[in-house]
């Protein structure tokens, strides 16, 4: 059945979504500019962290799709695992993408208020809260006794320190699974598969405690003053679902291509599965975040989602559970919707945009705060910014995927069992 | 007239079993059905059974789990006996959405369990119906309805040259009553 496929097919990136993905830069890299030059400096950098944490958490779900299929020593994926793979390749880049971002925002400072109304102080352009100069100084007019209490977690040497620390790692790891797995072409057998696991187990393990640490830091930390433990998790299942999204729709699209045709409804049925499930994990870890805070009833804790609450983000609260909830749930619950690559297709794109909707409403409300309207809340600076980091995404993964010398693992052990996939 | 009722065909391998459902399909022998102890990928389609249903009971009792328990708690909280919790509104949703996310849950689990006992004739204590016991264990077998399907004798040559290990003219249908 699958012996007139041809393993030593190479992916090539040229032609249309080459000159797409550069022009969708190009669009990204001028929204990015007009936003400064007009004074919006702050939306622009809570955007430029959004995107850049949405590419480097995708890339990194990537190592963690690898490595997961390893250490499970699943089978049914060994035939696609080049699309993940290549996200693991990119994640350096994004690594570093994001680090820049987190870097000039941390460094570059302008006048700005702390909280609406408040008065101006000159304070970065992210994370002011807890690295505004003087912040954990007593005697300072800007002293923040709470702060002063997280400071031996939140100081700049020691954030920056754990973002390297972390996101070097992952990226480590990507590129040994990456490594393993193209000496496997030329080498076969057991030997570099009996690597991979061992490093896979290694990953996940040091993956697992560290990913809600990483997001504590890149996210939650833009409001210092509340804390939420169940937050990395939450953050955890929006970068799987959305990881799993890009895979399926990239394999799709690949298949339209004229590439990997040797994946069938049933790899596709089973990515679906993930997605579908995910997303109700996502939903499970949200509530539950929102539960405990609506229970309990601290202010301190309530804060947060008060913010959430103000009419001019409450229309995008409430898409948010639509979009990433309900959607999934009504439209890929049935096997034959799973298995219709169009609806699954669609149902990808509709959880990308989700769960920037997602990272959207973790950011904003705590940093840019609410302008005039709902509607203005997501204006051209947001979807010129999104335009540009897909686009950024496309081709720099696509440019990685390229690389690879055969688009197949072509001696990885369980190759059989995923080209005779069947469910 | 033979008092054969069923022709079981008892094979050692599941491949030379589907040789052998391809070869009674080749001579139009039809085939009431295949027993197997464990899943064999592609007779479904071989046999053209259709895709189970089992998904859609599951989804309806989860719907009637959720209704049920979301009614329940409505009942109880709001209607018949409403008490002040933290000064909340006596109908405060969220706090109505863990039992009714854990009744769902558990009626499809229970509703699915009960609805595959139902239709496959199964429940604790009751002594399952086989055709042979083995196919429980280590054979897999092919039940071929003996009425009407003659002569006996091809279709015993039909399974034997397939690869069929033993075949069987059983005068009734099941070897285990209770």
């Amino acid at each position: 059945m699958s012996t007139h496929n041809s393993f030593d097919e190479q992916f090539e990136f040229t032609g249309k979504v080459k000159t797409y993905s550069l022009a969708a830069i190009a669009v990204g890299v001028i929204t990015i500019l007009a936003g400064f030059l007009t004074g919006a400096g702050e939306r622009t950098f809570a955007n430029l962290l959004l995107m850049g944490y949405y590419f480097a958490c995708v890339c990194m779900a990537g190592v963690f799709f690898c490595a997961l299929q390893y250490v499970a020593q699943a089978g049914w994926s060994a035939s696609l695992i080049r699309v993940p793979q290549a996200f693991a390749k990119t994640l350096p880049f994004a690594a570093t993408l994001l680090l820049v971002i987190i870097l000039c925002g941390l460094y570059f400072t302008h006048k700005t208020t702390l909280e609406p109304g408040g008065e101006e102080v000159v304070a970065p352009y992210l994370y002011k809260l807890w690295a505004l100069a003087g912040v954990t100084t007593p005697g300072n007019p800007h002293f923040d006794p709470i702060i002063t209490g997280k400071s031996v977690f939140l100081n700049r040497p020691f954030f920056i320190t754990r973002l390297i620390v972390f996101m070097g790692s992952y990226a480590i790891f990507g590129w040994l699974l990456v490594k393993y797995s193209e000496g496997e072409d030329e080498l076969g057998g057991m030997f570099y598969y009996r690597k991979s696991f061992t490093i896979s187990c290694l990953f996940l393990v040091i993956f697992g405690f560290t990913t809600p640490i990483f997001a504590f830091d890149a996210i939650m930390s833009l409001e210092a003053h509340w804390f939420s433990t169940m937050f990395g998790w939450y953050n955890f299942a929006a970068m799987w679902v959305s990881c799993l999204a890009i895979i399926t729709l990239t394999i799709i699209w690949l298949r339209t291509q004229g590439y990997m045709q040797w994946i069938s409804q049933d790899h596709l049925h089973n990515l679906g599965q993930l997605m579908f499930g995910f997303s109700i994990f996502w939903t499970y870890v949200w509530f539950a975040q929102f539960l405990l805070i609506y229970y309990a009833n601290i202010p301190e804790e309530t804060v947060y989602f008060v913010r959430r609450w103000e009419p001019e983000f409450k229309p995008w609260f409430w898409l948010n559970i639509v979009i990433n909830f309900l959607a999934p749930l009504l439209v890929i619950m049935s096997r034959d919707s799973k298995r219709k690559t169009n609806i699954l297709a669609i149902t990808c794109g509709i959880l990308i945009v989700g769960h920037w909707l997602d990272y959207f409403m973790m950011i904003m409300p705590g940093t840019v705060r609410a302008t005039s309207h709902w509607y203005t809340e997501i204006s051209v600076l947001e979807i010129g910014i999104f335009v540009g980091f897909v686009g950024l995404f496309i081709f720099t993964t696509l440019n990685a995927l390229s690389k690879f010398k055969s688009i197949i693992p072509k001696k990885h052990p369980f190759l059989q069992e995923s080209l005779h996939h069947h469910i | 007239m033979s008092s054969t009722k069923y022709i079981l065909g008892i094979f050692d391998d599941p491949d030379e079993l589907m040789h052998g459902i391809d070869k009674l399909q080749k001579n139009s022998v039809p085939i009431y059905d295949v027993y197997s102890p464990c899943p064999i990928h592609g007779i479904d389609a071989k046999l053209g059974i259709k895709d189970s249903r089992l998904g859609y009971a599951a989804f309806m009792f989860g719907c009637l789990g959720g209704t049920i328990m979301f009614s329940m708690v409505y009942y109880m909280l709001v209607h018949d006996w409403p008490i002040n919790i933290g000064g909340k509104n006596a109908f405060a949703i969220p706090d109505f959405v863990p039992v009714t996310f854990e009744w769902t849950v558990l009626w499809t689990a229970f509703g699915m369990t009960f609805t595959f006992f139902f239709a496959t004739h199964l429940f604790p204590g009751r002594a399952p119906r086989v055709m042979d016991l083995r196919a429980t264990n280590d054979k897999f077998i092919i039940a071929i309805d003996a009425k009407g399907n003659t002569p006996h004798a091809d279709i015993t040559n039909l399974l034997k040259e397939a690869g069929a290990v033993e075949v069987k003219h059983n005068d009734r249908k099941y070897v285990s009553y209770e």
